[in-house]
């Protein structure tokens, strides 16, 4: 049979357990003797660690330990408190920023873990962190990337710096180009602190078998293989001695499922009592402790013809990195200057970016990690020299789309990782056109600056690229069960983005089998391939899924070869039909063939580019700084749509997650490093009323070159340009107040601001 | 204390510290994990479970109040094979991802569609404020908790 599930709204298989409550996530697992870790964390932002006194706490009936730093010092631990290497990036220059698992002599954020409290149930754990005497002699806070750049306050006495790195996105000889411009433009920008929050708080059960050896961590995420190296060799272990265990997992967005301190404490706890251990972060501490993102700071200048043409763009990108250089920590940094032209040519590029350490919790990456920052920036930009040069700002940026010949289109170069990028395929000016037609561009635009009932109408238009498929490899491997079913094995993971109904599909139209076939699709755990790289980048759909195409063709191959032996046939005769395997007019049920089990791979270095438009019709309240959204929509190109419904799942998903970066998420601090934003009261998240009407169009129209699928990573498009175009609606409406947006979010506040200083001018 | 309540039609009782809320006893003493535990101060939703036919948030409400109490949580809304109208229209319209927020989704809907089979857009919208998603963007779940309306219109005498 000739299958076409690839390119179907297939029903995902996933949901009929979550829909009735029967996920496992990591706080559902219950096992006999099973201790609850709670963690004391600093409360001071930078200061030296004197004492730690865990007497009180010990008294407590129901506490079974309480492991500190000392723990990890001691002559059984010779190597010293273990520090969390970089993932992406490892510079050597990054070293003695990164974050050791445990604070010891000094404590550099709110949240950072200083002991961890064993005990019968969470409740007494807490109980027992209140008797735990800490001595902190306070150092003077760093809490913004311009204090840290004053190097009067050093986190890292070592290096007697602040500043962690500088990349340098480079291309042709911007400077040349800006003697040379007849208009530049300059403009000073900033976007708010934000995290990929996760509904599902982060947690980690651990449990060690003395007896053979073997420690077992649940509760793995995104990267569980890399963990299981890091782990490994901070803990003095094989890896073949720990498995991670990968259980449902509830959101990633980029910033879950990276090895963070408690990565190392749990297990490390587990084997220093003896016990299985399981630590579930709440949700005051999973704002101070997941990874954070986006807090930038950008001086840019640009440089057109009176045609507007851009030929260059230069400046500076200033980013609070708080604490430590986490695993992936500098992807934003780095993206940030290197992706801002996004989808528009700019011959010569010459963009700074400074990494400044801060008091503050470390940062990751959240969904379109510096592309969301890059896009705010050159979009405000690109209608700011739209106004100069008296050009409509569409047709701006239609001069400067990459045209559909130019691919593969060379980005900038970041150094010094020698980050070379280049786009792959796609008529980005198809997707602009095809945006303004569904939101009916030519009579909505007329609204744009209008009062109408007490509200300005305002409209943004956004154009994006949207990186993804990360190399370097990925894994799948298929298997016949005893009831003559098919297994698949990935090594990549689920963050919920529906990867067994993916996996499924495109294994069932390879092998031509009905979806059923296939019985499950494992994903995410060590044991089952033998190497695995995960889930991030927009990686999954075009990794994973072009592994699980290789994997399909070895498996017939060697379902063939013992066929054919079998049936007494040529192997070519073979065929598989439905549970048969059938050779020349003879058959044997697939179940025969149990165990045959088959390994493949996708290998690339190379990286998709999805590319789209975002167009914003909004109305503003400038009395109370309210925005709404009258209509929104998306057109994303993604190559090849695997499942049409999970795709508008993730842009609309995405989208949402944008428009809350823009105009509700900031997480605050206060000059003492003090952390202002510890509740989901204080920080905002998008909810059911809040954007009602958005609209997503998935085209198809011009498949990936780079892998068999032809699909393109699709998980982030909708989260990069939302920031630039709900800023750029917001200028347009406010446009007889002069108002330009420099700042995300735009707050009713911050908004109301702009208006009254608009005023005062 | 014992406490005694009724869960998902069944009498249950337990002994428990009067500081336990009814989220932790429904997941770690009865080991009915699908009550899902997001953020303990009551504004995500995520453990949303009926008392006495209410929408309910378990977190903010200790175990010895659900004494003598109805309790349904979203094992109680499912059955053991296929899906009920409101979980097959969730998945026809994609309104879940992660899965985390679902219960809490599934019961508050429950809870307003048994109420107000005739609600409309903005009221979904208004009583799913509440309940939290960072998955989805909202907009799959309201078309999927219209589209379960004709179920519950159905279900009424």
């Amino acid at each position: 049979m000739k299958n076409t599930f690839i390119g179907a709204s297939i029903e995902r298989r996933e949901d009929l357990r979550f829909l009735r409550g029967r996920g496992t996530y990591v706080d559902d697992l219950q096992v006999p003797g099973l201790l609850y870790a709670v963690i004391l964390r600093s409360s001071v932002a930078h200061g030296r660690l004197r004492s730690i006194d865990t007497s009180g706490a010990l008294k407590i009936e129901g506490v079974h330990a309480v492991i500190t730093a000392k723990d990890m010092t001691s002559k059984d631990y010779p190597s010293g408190v273990p520090i969390v290497p970089m993932r992406l990036q490892p510079l050597p220059e990054f070293q003695p920023y990164e974050q050791p698992v445990i604070a010891h002599q000094k404590v550099r954020y709110v949240g950072e873990p200083i002991a961890v409290v064993l005990a019968s149930s969470v409740a007494v754990g807490e109980d027992a962190l209140e008797q735990i005497a800490v001595e902190i002699d306070e150092l003077p806070a760093v809490a913004t990337w311009q204090v840290a750049s004053e190097n009067q306050s050093v986190l890292f006495e070592a290096t007697g710096t602040n500043r962690a790195l500088t990349f340098e996105a480079r291309k042709g000889d911007a400077d040349a180009a800006f003697k040379e411009a007849p208009y530049t433009r300059r403009e000073r920008m900033r976007t708010g602190r934000h995290y990929g929050l996760t509904m599902e708080p982060r947690g980690v059960m651990a449990e060690w078998d003395a007896t053979n050896n073997k420690l077992t961590v649940s509760g793995a995420a995104k990267v569980p293989f890399f963990n299981r190296r890091i782990l490994a060799k901070q803990i003095g272990l094989p890896e073949s001695a720990i498995e991670m265990i990968e259980n449902d997992v509830g959101g990633g967005y980029g910033a879950r499922g990276e090895f963070y301190p408690e990565d190392f404490l749990i297990p490390f706890a587990a084997m220093h009592v003896n016990r299985p251990v399981k630590w579930i972060e709440d949700r005051r501490e999973n704002l101070m402790a997941m990874n954070h993102a986006r807090e930038t700071e950008a001086e840019l200048e640009i440089a057109c013809q009176r045609d507007g043409t851009i030929l260059a763009l230069r400046g500076e990108v200033h980013t609070d990195m708080g604490a430590y250089m986490r695993t992936n920590g500098a992807v934003g940094a780095r993206n940030a200057p290197q992706f801002v032209t996004g989808p528009y040519r700019c011959p010569h590029h010459k963009v700074d970016s400074h990494l400044w350490m801060t008091n503050k919790t470390p940062v990751g990456t959240y969904r379109g990690p510096g592309r969301f920052e890059g896009s705010f920036y050159m979009e405000r930009l690109l209608d700011m020299v739209a106004a100069d040069l008296g050009i409509d700002r569409v047709e701006l940026r239609r001069r400067n789309l990459i045209g559909k010949a130019e691919h593969p289109y060379k980005l900038a170069t970041a150094q010094p990782t020698n980050a070379h990028d280049q786009t792959d395929s796609g008529d980005y000016e198809a997707t602009l056109d095809r945006c303004l037609k569904e939101f009916d561009y030519a009579d909505v635009s007329k609204l744009g600056g209008k009062l109408i009932d007490g509200r300005y109408h305002g409209i943004g238009v956004s154009c994006f690229i949207e990186g993804g498929a990360a190399g370097p490899k990925e894994s799948a491997r298929l298997e016949v069960n005893d009831d003559g079913t098919i297994m698949v094995y990935m090594g990549t993971a689920s963050v919920g983005q529906g990867v067994e109904t993916i996996y499924a599909q495109i294994a069932a139209d390879a092998l031509e089998v009905p979806i059923d076939r296939i019985r499950h699709v494992y994903h995410g755990s060590t044991g089952i391939v033998s190497d695995g790289y995960g889930a991030y980048h927009s990686r999954s759909v075009v990794m994973g899924g072009s592994a699980v195409l290789d994997a399909t063709q070895k498996f017939m191959a060697l379902l063939r070869q013992a066929a054919g032996k079998r049936l007494g046939c040529d192997e070519s005769k073979i065929t598989l039909d439905v549970d048969k395997v059938i050779g020349d007019g003879v058959s044997l049920p697939l179940k025969e063939f149990v165990g045959l089990t088959a390994e493949g791979a996708f290998l690339n270095h190379k990286h998709t580019y999805s590319y789209g438009t975002h167009a914003a019709h909004i109305t503003v309240d400038a009395r109370l700084g309210q925005i709404e959204i009258v209509d929104y929509v998306v057109v994303q190109d993604v190559g090849r749509a695997i499942n049409p419904l999970t795709v508008r799942g993730q842009v609309i998903g995405s989208l949402v997650q944008g428009l809350g970066g823009a105009v509700l998420e900031d997480l605050k601090y206060d000059a003492q490093g003090q952390f202002l934003t510890g509740s989901l009261a204080d920080y905002l998240l998008p909810t059911a009323s809040d954007f009602p009407n958005l609209r997503c169009f998935v085209t198809e129209d011009h498949p990936s070159p780079i892998n068999p699928l032809g699909a393109k990573g699709a998980g982030e498009g909708g989260i990069v340009a939302a920031g630039g175009c709900m800023a750029n609606a917001v200028a347009n409406a406010l446009q007889s107040f002069g108002v330009q947006p420099r700042d995300l979010p735009l707050s009713p506040s911050a908004i109301w601001q702009l208006v009254q200083d608009a005023r005062k001018h | 204390m014992a406490t005694k309540f009724e869960v998902n039609g069944k009498p249950v009782e337990v002994e428990v510290e009067p500081r336990l809320t009814l989220a932790d006893c429904l997941r770690h003493h009865l080991r009915l994990t699908g009550t899902h535990v997001g953020c303990e101060h009551g504004v995500c939703g995520a453990c949303t479970v009926l008392v006495d036919g209410r929408a309910v948030r378990s977190c903010l409400m200790l175990a010895v109040q659900a004494d003598g109490a109805k309790v349904v949580t979203v094992e109680g809304l499912s059955h053991d094979e296929g899906l009920t109208p409101l979980q097959t229209s969730f998945r026809k319209h994609h309104a879940l991802q992660c899965g985390f927020c679902t219960p809490g989704m599934i019961t508050t809907a429950h809870a307003l569609l048994s109420e107000e089979p005739d609600c409309d857009a903005d009221r979904v919208r208004e009583v799913l404020s509440g309940n939290l998603c960072r998955c989805t963007g909202y907009i799959s779940i309201v078309e999927a908790v219209l589209d379960a309306r004709a179920a519950y219109k159905k279900a009424v005498p």
